[in-house]
């Protein structure tokens, strides 16, 4: 009989399990998503950083070190196969006074014993010569070769196609209330639309991570949200950044960073905020937090924008837990249960190696797997009209005039990869911008609005007025013009 | 890939657009409109409300009515118009001709002219672009969106609504919201006098009873899928919002209409000069941009608040094209600059030859009553009633007082003071 595995939660974490285990025989993957997409959580509202490893001391948060290193590695391969945007770009932690010289010093010898491969400390003109935008006050910095940035949204979704192109199953907008214990195992997951089996529930649920493993009887942590606020700016603003630039880190935060995104928009944030456990929504952005982000920002990089040249201000909640390290455990009682939360920072890092970490936790359960012959690795990107050469463009017209309308102007964005990113799933108008990057530009939508409601209206039959932002409860229009007039 | 050539390239088919292809034509140029909607007009087809054309035709018309007259004439006239054509590169305009590369159902397509007209209009600027925090819902827009979904597509976008500034698109908007029904809370305003012409403010807002805000921000928007509130505060003598004045308005969509910019991406990639007082380019009396036999026009040079201003650039343009292509057009060494001074915001055209009378275009910073346009340079003070910053100040200069002026020309608008 098949073994059933439900996953809580399509975030970067659960979706990367999700596809590691698709690898086997024999198991039924599932995941349930409380939002109307994948990665809707911490997974889109983060740096996206690829950290080398050399924060976390390893006596003192041994899965975090272990895990983001072996993580780092492993996206190597994984952003190929599933063609996500990455660049392997570097980054420098840069000191400013003698007591952030000898943090660096720390951190070089951490990131010798977490095995990462390149680091060296750098002075001043070396600096210079790599990032010519560092700032000139700093006196030196640790400069790691093997840290690198990926498109944290897209690799969510990356992962969730082929997970479920090799079979595993997505429900989006269903709630995981309950993980069900009968006799000392978990027998399966009370959501809003119902029961759902499980042989194994495996609770990857981010930030609600512990309150859904006290559901099943495990309570011997707790999470809190540690908010982050965040500036981007559009692709045409300077300075640009090559690498990652680091302020020296503190216990609670590496602190607010400067650094481009895989598409080369500029992105500096976060500050730290942890909020009251209750607070687990809370992504609102604040002027004092955003005040404390610029300010930070401001010592690591010469000349940035005009803050008020901001395109986009957002802000993400990690999921802190109360003992540091992240939780990827698997239990005597209940039986059944893989707790794989309190993955804060570096949980986007280390996602696929916490994967592989669960299928040892499954045999060490007695699971017996054994690869799938008929699986597949590769899964195609979506088509990125923007990126290509005139020649490429011009055959792609011409084999379907639809990648000549343009429906986003800022990003360029086609009517074509808007149907194609409708016909992978996307449902919502956030959806399709995280797929096509419509409405990502420096209008932040106005333009494309009116038009990607019209074709997700005509794309998918459903009425106009039940089309949302962002699912339920967000609908974009409350009603027609004057209705009285069609009825009368 | 298909090649098209002209004398001269129109990017952008509004107003300005059409108006300058139409007058390439009648001075007997080859032209091609090249325009990236379905439909000419730019912004006129879902501005259903009058107002437009009554410096141009003395009659008072809708936008769509408006856009319809320029586009038949531009029709009439023979101009070449490509649709759906979106120019997403500046090759190189260097003095010599142009190249463009757009996209279209049709393939990529490369177009070469002598000369360049830019015409491409403006964008709206967002809530983040304003400072507003708090949470990202469905439900904040800016007006030309929500104008968009009510008056192209019959949809409506909210049922309490707040609105942010109170420019004539703001008040507009709210009185287009009021006539569907929906209950406009408040009108909210940065500054301590209203954005828009006074008639706006009274035909708008005073006549459906919509509350107007002075000297209050929108700082806050509150709702984690759909607007749910806003939190509005007094603002300081620097628009800075006052602590311990936060309230709280409840609300379902707030409407972004703080402003608009100049959309010329694609002029400040080719190496335009911007000047950042417009957000358009800096241009000379004959609308040429600092790249030669480049020129600018309508909402793209200056958002203009009359779109007669916008026809009037346009028609400008054509002639200064018409001059180029004939290697006519002047080319002083040394430009003289319009300066804005006391009270004035910008000036446009930012350099002139002083050759020639020349028309500027000058937005006040604050509004005065019988005050009065004064050039220290020139010792000449030209009385004005009332100017305020809705409202262009435009101003034809004679060359003679041009060409006795040293460098340059300095506007400045103070209250007229008598017996001077």
């Amino acid at each position: 009989m098949a073994c059933r595995i439900a996953i809580i939660g399509a975030g970067i974490v659960g979706s990367a399990v999700a596809r590691e285990l698709t690898k086997y025989e024999g198991l039924e993957v599932c995941i349930v998503e409380k939002e109307a997409d994948v990665g809707w959580g911490a997974s889109k509202a983060n740096t996206g950083i690829l950290h080398s490893g050399y924060d976390d001391d390893p006596g003192q948060f041994p899965k975090r070190a272990r895990l983001c290193r072996a993580g780092n590695e492993l996206w190597h391969k994984l952003a190929e196969e599933l063609q996500i945007p990455v660049k392997w770009c570097g980054a420098l932690v840069l000191a400013f006074n003698e007591h952030e010289r000898k943090v660096l010093a720390d951190l070089l010898l951490r990131g010798k014993i977490n095995g990462v491969q390149g680091l060296r400390i750098i002075e001043r003109e070396t600096i210079q010569e790599l990032e010519s935008n560092a700032s000139q006050e700093a006196v030196e910095a640790l400069w790691a070769p093997t840290s690198g940035i990926i498109s944290p949204y897209e690799a969510t979704i990356a992962l969730v196609e082929n997970a479920a192109e090799n079979g595993a199953k997505l429900y989006l907008e269903t709630v995981a209330k309950k993980i069900v214990v009968r006799n000392r195992s978990v027998v399966g997951i009370e959501t809003d639309r119902g029961f759902l089996g499980a042989d194994f529930v495996i609770n990857a649920s981010g930030i609600f991570g512990d309150i859904l493993s006290r559901t099943a009887g495990v309570s011997n942590f707790s999470i809190r949200p540690r908010r982050g606020e965040y500036f981007l700016f559009d692709r045409d603003s300077k300075p640009k950044v090559g690498m990652t630039l680091f302020p020296a880190p503190r216990p609670e935060t590496k602190g607010v960073v400067v650094t481009q995104t895989t598409d080369g928009n500029l992105l500096v944030g976060p500050n730290a905020k942890d909020l009251e456990e209750t607070e687990r929504e809370s992504t609102q952005t604040t002027r004092e937090g955003l005040e404390e982000v610029w300010k930070e920002a401001s010592r690591l990089v010469r000349g940035l924008p005009p803050r008020g040249a901001a395109m986009r201000t957002f802000a993400g909640l990690r999921p802190e837990p109360n003992k540091g390290d992240f939780i990827i455990e698997a239990y005597e009682e209940p039986s059944g249960l893989v707790n794989c939360v309190g993955t804060r920072s570096p949980g986007l890092t280390s996602a696929p190696a916490i994967a592989k970490e669960v299928t040892k936790l499954l045999v060490e359960r007695g699971t017996r797997l054994e690869k799938k012959r008929a699986w597949v690795s590769e899964r195609r990107a979506m088509t990125r009209f923007r990126e290509l050469s005139s020649v490429e463009k011009d055959r792609l017209i011409l084999k379907d005039p639809s990648y000549g309308k343009i429906v986003c102007p800022c990003e360029t964005v086609t009517e074509a990869e808007v149907r194609e990113a409708i016909r992978r799933g996307a449902g919502t108008l956030d959806s399709i911008k995280f797929r096509t990057r419509a409405g990502m530009g420096r209008c932040q939508g106005s333009f494309c609005l009116a038009k990607l409601l019209i074709l997700l209206e005509k794309e998918t039959g459903r009425r106009v007025e039940d089309i949302t932002a962002k699912g339920n409860g967000s609908k974009i229009v409350v009603g027609k013009v004057r209705p009285e007039h069609g009825t009368e | 890939m298909r090649e098209y050539e002209a004398d001269v390239i129109v990017v952008g088919g509004g107003p300005a657009g059409l108006a300058a292809a139409s007058s390439c034509r009648e001075a007997g140029l080859k032209v091609l409109l090249v325009e990236r909607e379905e439909v000419l007009g730019g912004i006129l087809p879902q501005c259903i409300h009058t107002g437009f054309g009554i410096l141009e035709t003395s009659e008072d018309y809708t936008g769509p009515e408006f856009a319809e007259m320029l586009e038949r004439r531009a029709r009439n006239l023979g101009v070449e118009i490509l649709l759906n054509s979106y120019v997403t590169q500046l090759i190189y305009a260097d003095g010599k001709g142009v190249l463009l590369e757009a996209i279209s159902p049709r393939g990529v397509e490369n177009m070469r002219a002598r000369s360049l007209i830019f015409s491409t209009g403006c964008r709206e600027r967002n809530a983040f672009e304003i400072g507003i925090t708090g949470d990202r819902p469905a439900g904040v827009m800016t007006a030309g969106t929500a104008q968009a979904l009510m008056d192209l597509h019959g949809l409506l976008p909210g049922r309490e609504v707040v609105v942010v500034g109170s420019g004539d698109v703001g008040l507009i908007m709210s009185r287009r919201f009021a006539l569907e029904g929906a209950k406009v809370k408040a009108v909210v305003e940065i500054s301590r006098y209203p954005g828009g012409l006074t008639r706006n403010v009274v035909q708008c807002l005073e006549d459906f009873g919509i509350p107007l805000l002075l000297s209050h921000a929108v700082v806050e928007v509150r709702g984690r899928k759909r607007v749910e509130s806003v939190i509005v505060s007094e603002v300081d003598e620097r628009q800075a919002p006052i602590r311990g004045t936060e309230a709280e308005i409840k609300c379902d969509m707030v409407v972004v209409a703080a402003g608009l910019i100049p959309d010329v991406g694609l002029l400040e990639k080719a190496g335009a000069k911007i000047d950042p007082s417009t957000g358009g380019p800096v241009v000379n009396e004959f609308l040429e941009t600092s790249l030669h036999g480049v020129f600018a026009c309508g909402n793209a040079l200056v958002v203009n608040d009359l779109v007669d201003h916008a026809v009037e650039q346009g028609r400008l343009c054509a002639r200064s094209a018409k001059s180029f292509v004939e290697g006519a057009l002047e080319r002083p060494d040394v430009w003289k600059m319009a300066l804005p001074g006391e009270n004035v915001k910008f000036v446009v055209p930012q350099i002139f030859s002083g050759r020639r009378e020349t028309t500027f275009y000058a937005r006040v910073k604050s509004p005065v009553r019988d005050c009065a346009l004064s050039f220290k340079e020139i010792a000449k003070e030209i009385g004005i009633r009332a100017a305020m910053p809705a409202e262009m100040v435009r101003v034809k200069i004679e060359g003679t007082h041009l060409s006795s002026l040293g460098g340059t020309l300095t506007f400045e608008v103070r209250r007229w003071q008598k017996g001077k």
